[in-house]
């Protein structure tokens, strides 16, 4: 058990770390502008004193590192600035719409990752038949559309020609069933169909990869049938690699959430960032982008524990 | 009908990537009666494997069993539905597999995997299964029998999971046991303990089974017959007195042969008598080197051994005495924690990076694996002409007159020189490996386990081979193994380690008979002979687990030595005795003592050439 | 040629005719363009496909066909030259770092990691807010988004061909990392890493695309395929060939190079 949570310890500090580059990443990128945010902003009538006062009233006269670690105690208190485009705290704007984006994410999970495990499974019990090439093919051609042309679409047949779901998402206050799904059903799909096709081949992968191992002819020859195998024998063996499949897979969320926010107009974090890029609003930007990444590494994290607890050599 | 199995013209198949079939096993016919084994003996290739997987119905991806019947009691196994084989695997026959480490699901219980062929095929209830179970590992022996069910595989060792192989196997009393080179994998002293368990079971409880192997000595010990294959076809088949004492077939001939490898070709005498390498005080490891001086992971201690020019010293040891360490540490790949290595008086830095071209030149290394050791992205030539340009600064023309004079010397054609590392056979691609190590040059070559992974037809050709290079070019070999027949055929003198430590040193002849060290005397009587009837007669020699030697003033051998005297073994380090014919050990015994107790425990002296008694199955 | 279908198969085969396809029209498309991609061709917007117009007019009354191929040569001219980039990069510094000491291999791992736990999408939104959507701009931020990945792979396929006993022989005999790395270790990458660079030209592609499509990516005057797709969205209700056309260009060109790297991968 020692050496269990040993290891997890040593991965949480190495995700800590992680997360501190990333952060300085972060930084380091929206400090290269070039040209004088502070002038841009004033415009260009404005007198060097003015501009100076404004400079120091941000903070930004002073030296980069100690910008950053204020930047990053300001994270960490939970008060990450103003937005320049709304002039509103920053810490309002997000959790306006973090818990939006949570729920759209939280839905498609509910719906992805189920269908994608049988769709994995079953591709790869039947793996090498018709069943199986079918299945890979049409994953492919899924895996290789971009978001945005899957939504386009989407939006072709189920708005456009049968007119059953509107092409904008407006989640109105108390919704009653047929709104939620109505609101929910184009983005939810648009966001499964992909993470489908991919968390479906990792999962085919590792599957198959156990059932070349060679602990299963044993188990032919002891006369085991072929679910048995897959069910008993293949499957648990497999845990590890398709968690962390499944996490890797979900943190794709986290970029394509950025598509299918802004086409169905959904006022989730993803579309209050790709504004932040056009305003170039960076206080908003940066604490949107450590937001995300540190979902990222969560999930990173979950799924490192999944196979640190699924490794028998590691158990008592 | 008292024949259990019979086999009438078998022919398998199989299909490759190219869509091209390809015979693997044609021609097969043979019958084993009840209560019999018969083993298939052969090398890698000649279809063994897929003959004892074809009589349980189960033919590998890729390859069916095209024409033949198989008959387990009256029915024939080729009409039964895949429904029906899945109920008689497992029930009617078994197997145990060559390598019971990966045939072990790694995330189930032991116990759960034995039980699982009753589960399937429902024959008794639980409880019942796991008494039985726990009977099984007592009769084969197993530590533990009450508990070592709850364990994980990775936390048994190799010799004890064969065996609880075997209790899989035998958990739901077949008709039929297949034993698919069981042994191969393991050390030849913990081989031995599971041999005589299988034999002792299969005896016991009138077992019928097909023992597979390549190792003609392991068959004669635990075969009624025998059926000797050579690329697919059956060479000659017979009882077992009938093949060892008089084989018809030349192919039969020459495994005999090889399985014996005579001296035929080492010099009697060494008349060089000039030191070529000298190593005093050794010491290497892994890890961090401590305060004291010692890595954290030691694995070798004060070791000092010296080769002659022109001569073979053997290095022997079985898995983790630090004989291939041995080899790293004097090559420089491992730096050395202590200890000073020779050259002709020059002394070599102990590590790689430090050592001169012309110091690395003169010390040349042959790995065992021949696949990971040739580059598969480089043609053979220029595997071979890249130490000629690099140690000899040899131009082009030069360079392609001598690769063609390497191949010749390693009796390989000069038109393998284009082909790419990959098409090459095991032997062939171990003779790359020679040629490379002499375009340097060398002095000294150490062959790190190298004819460990061949066959024993083209091992003992590979021996041959290094002999004669070095009656003609006189360069030094260090020959490193875990087979003392394979160094008594080769080897000046030999040196034998245990736990990273040296135990004994003597000449060829020394091996040939007791007096020895006591884990020598264990390693020798642990090597099967050609002969049946060896195996009972071999009084079994008790020994608990090593542990890890870290107390390296005392013997390393202390926890396994059924000589050991108390009071002395256990409190002193053992003093260098040198025995009458002239080795060297270390142990409190004197020569005379070793040779007493020695001898009791072996009634066979082991001669250059045995003499067969044989004393039926 | 025979051979050649044996090697790949029917869908390969098929998906190395449609990536060559495309690798073309944006190699000569301009050439051959019946219109400039500026120009203004008929005052009826979002024409049907005619003999006159094959696929139709944009939303300005623009020819579909010459901004297709215009749109080509930028989406596949960009995500060839960042996914070679990239793979340069990568297969470079993963190579390095596998041969060098351990504190540096580390230090270098590190920062690829945490590069790598930044979200491809969410990285390039960074650097686009930052630096701009030039298109060296594009090129730069989407070869250095994808440069961690291929360094991750390349790194790992080192260090296991480091491991292997012909590497120790290279060694022993004195030869130094340059030779190792160069002679010994590369040519044994190449080709899984070539493999490589197929997805990552893929994934360039679904990226430039998607940014495009946001708007952030390709600025107008100029305009790659994504960007066709949203200029031209007011025309889905029609289901106008003026927005059919780029997302089938889009959608033909990823999954034939799919279709051809999987064949390549199955054949080994």
């Amino acid at each position: 058990m020692n050496t269990i949570v040993n290891l997890l310890l040593k991965r949480l500090g190495i995700s800590l770390v992680t997360l501190l580059l990333v952060s300085a990443v972060v930084f380091l990128i929206t400090n290269l502008l070039p040209g004088d945010p502070v002038q841009e902003m004033l415009g260009q009538a404005a007198t060097p004193e003015v501009v100076e006062a404004l400079r120091a009233k941000l903070g930004l006269n002073q030296p980069a590192y100690i910008r950053y670690m204020s930047w990053l105690g300001s994270l960490l208190s939970g008060d990450p600035g103003v937005s320049l485009a709304n002039n509103m705290p920053v810490a309002e704007l997000v959790s306006d719409r973090l818990p939006r984006s949570l729920m759209l994410a939280g839905i498609t999970t509910l719906v992805a990752v189920p269908f994608a495990l049988f769709v994995g499974i079953l591709a790869a019990s039947y793996s090498d038949t018709r069943v199986d090439h079918f299945i890979s093919t049409i994953v492919m051609f899924v895996v290789a559309v971009p978001e945005f042309l899957v939504a386009t679409i989407a939006v072709l047949i189920f708005s456009v020609h049968l007119g059953w779901l509107s092409a904008v998402s407006y989640a109105p206050q108390d919704p009653s069933l047929q709104e939620f799904i109505a609101t929910y059903a184009l983005p939810v799909m648009t966001l499964s169909l992909v993470l489908v096709g991919q968390m479906s081949r990792m999962t085919r992968a590792a599957l198959i990869e156990q059932m070349q191992q060679p602990y299963i002819e044993m188990a032919i020859l002891k006369g085991a049938s072929h679910s048995r195998l897959v069910l008993r024998h293949a499957l648990p063996n497999a845990v590890g690699p398709i968690a962390n499949a499944v996490a890797l897979s979900l943190s794709y969320l986290m970029g394509g959430v950025v598509i299918v926010e802004v086409i169905f107009n959904y006022p989730g974090i993803a579309s209050l960032m790709v504004d932040s890029v056009t305003n170039r609003d960076f206080p908003l930007l940066q604490a949107c982008a450590m937001l995300f990444c540190t979902g990222y590494l969560i999930l990173v994290f979950m799924a490192d524990i999944c196979a640190i607890l699924s490794n028998p050599k590691l158990r008592n | 009908m008292s024949d259990l199995i019979r086999v009438e013209n078998l022919r398998i198949v199989a299909r490759g990537d190219d869509d091209q079939e390809k015979t693997i096993v044609k021609h097969i016919e043979f019958s084993i009666p009840r209560g019999e084994v018969l083993a298939l003996i052969g090398e890698s290739g000649s279809g063994k494997t897929t003959i004892a997987l074809a009589l349980m119905g189960y033919a590998r991806k890729g390859c069916h069993i095209d024409e033949g019947s198989i008959f387990l009691g009256d029915t024939d196994l080729m009409s039964l539905s895949q429904t029906d084989l899945r109920s008689l695997r497992g029930r009617r026959i078994s197997y145990v597999a060559q390598s019971a480490a990966s045939s072990f699901n790694p995330s189930m219980k032991i116990m759960n995997q034995i039980l699982e062929s009753t589960q399937i095929h429902y024959s008794m209830s639980r409880k019942a299964a796991e008494a039985k179970a726990v009977d099984l590992f007592r009769v084969l022996a197993l530590p533990n029998p009450e508990t070592i069910g709850s364990r994980y595989p990775h936390q048994v060792s190799g010799g004890q999971l064969q065996r609880l192989m075997a209790a899989m196997a035998m958990i739901t009393d077949p008709e039929l046991i297949i034993f698919d080179e069981p042994t191969t994998a393991l050390d030849v002293t913990t081989q031995i303990d599971v041999l005589r368990a299988f034999k002792q079971v299969v005896q016991e409880r009138g077992i019928t089974a097909v023992y597979v192997s390549h190792d003609l000595a392991v068959v004669a010990q635990m075969a009624d017959q025998v059926v000797v294959l050579n690329n697919g076809e059956i060479c000659e088949m017979g009882t077992t007195a009938q093949i060892l004492n008089a084989p018809s077939d030349d192919y039969t001939k020459q495994l005999m042969a090889a399985a014996r490898p005579g001296l035929a070709g080492v010099a009697e005498t060494n008349d060089n008598d000039e030191s070529l390498l000298s190593v005093k005080g050794l010491a290497a490891g892994y890890g961090k080197i401590g305060r004291d001086g010692r890595p954290a992971i030691p694995i070798l201690q004060d070791i000092n051994l010296s080769i002659k020019r022109s001569s073979t010293l053997g290095v022997i040891g079985e898995s983790g005495s630090g004989k291939s360490t041995l080899a790293r540490a004097i090559a420089g790949l491992l730096p050395t924690s202590a200890g000073i290595v020779k050259l002709a008086d020059e002394v070599l830095p102990n590590r790689m990076e430090l050592r001169s071209r012309d110091q690395l030149k003169r010390v040349q290394i042959v790995f065992q694996n021949a696949d990971t050791a040739l580059n598969p992205a480089h043609s053979v030539g220029r595997i071979l002409a890249r130490p000629l340009a690099f140690y000899h600064g040899m131009t082009k023309d030069a360079s392609d007159k001598r690769v063609r004079e390497l191949l010749d010397l390693v009796h390989l054609p000069p038109s393998i020189a284009d082909q790419p590392c990959a098409r090459l056979s095991g032997g062939q691609k171990q003779r790359v490996n020679l040629a490379r190590a002499l375009a340097a040059e060398p002095d000294l070559i150490l062959c790190d386990e190298v004819t460990s992974a061949l066959d024993t037809v083209v091992a003992a050709a590979i021996l041959d081979l290094l002999k004669e290079l070095q009656r003609e070019l006189g360069v030094s070999f260090m020959f490193i193994s875990h087979d003392i027949t394979t160094l008594r055929a080769v080897c000046d003198q030999i040196i034998v380690l245990y736990a990273g430590q040296k135990v004994e040193e003597g000449s060829r002849k020394n091996f040939a008979a007791p007096p020895f060290h006591p884990y020598t005397n264990l390693l020798i009587n642990s090597v099967p002979e050609l002969e049946q009837g060896w195996l009972e007669r071999k009084k079994p020699i008790h020994h608990t687990i090593a542990a890890n030697a870290d107390g390296q003033q005392l013997c390393g051998f202390l926890d396994r030595c059924s000589m050991r005297i108390e009071g002395k073994c256990d409190k002193q380090s053992p003093p260098w005795v040198a025995l009458s014919q002239g080795s060297e050990v270390s142990c409190h015994l004197s020569g005379e003592e070793l040779k007493r107790l020695q001898q009791h425990s072996s009634q066979t002296p082991i001669l250059e050439s045995s003499s067969l008694n044989s004393e039926g199955a | 040629m025979k051979s050649l279908y044996r090697y790949l198969g029917i869908t390969g085969l098929a998906g190395l005719a449609l990536a060559l396809f495309w690798v073309l029209v944006s190699f000569v498309g301009p050439l051959i363009a019946p219109y400039g991609p500026g120009e203004i061709v008929n005052y009826d917007v979002f024409l049907p496909m005619s003999w006159e117009h094959p696929l139709g007019t944009d939303y300005l009354g623009r020819s579909v066909l010459s901004r297709v191929m215009d749109g080509a040569r930028f989406t596949v001219g960009l995500a060839f030259a960042a996914a070679l980039l990239a793979s340069l990069l990568g297969t470079g510094l993963g190579l390095f770092s596998a041969v060098s000491g351990k504190a540096l291999d580390e230090s270098i791992s590190r920062v690829m990691d945490a590069l790598l736990s930044i979200p491809n999408k969410i990285f390039a939104l960074v650097m686009i807010a930052a630096l701009g959507s030039s298109i060296p701009i594009l090129l730069l931020i989407t070869a250095i988004t994808y440069t961690p990945g291929v360094f991750r792979i390349a790194r790992s396929l080192a260090v296991n061909i480091n491991q292997m006993d012909y590497i120790q022989v290279a060694r022993a005999r004195g030869e130094g990392r340059l030779y190792l790395a160069s002679v010994e270790v590369l040519p044994n990458m190449i080709h899984p890493m070539l493999t490589d660079f197929g997805l990552r030209f893929v994934y360039v592609v679904l990226l430039l695309s998607s940014l495009s499509f946001l708007g952030l990516g390709v600025q107008p005057p100029n305009a790659d395929l994504g960007s066709l797709v949203r200029e031209n969205m007011s025309g889905l209700w029609e289901g106008a060939p003026a927005i059919m056309a780029p997302a089938a260009a889009i959608i033909s060109l990823t999954i034939g190079v799919n279709l051809f790297i999987d064949s390549l991968r199955s054949s080994r």
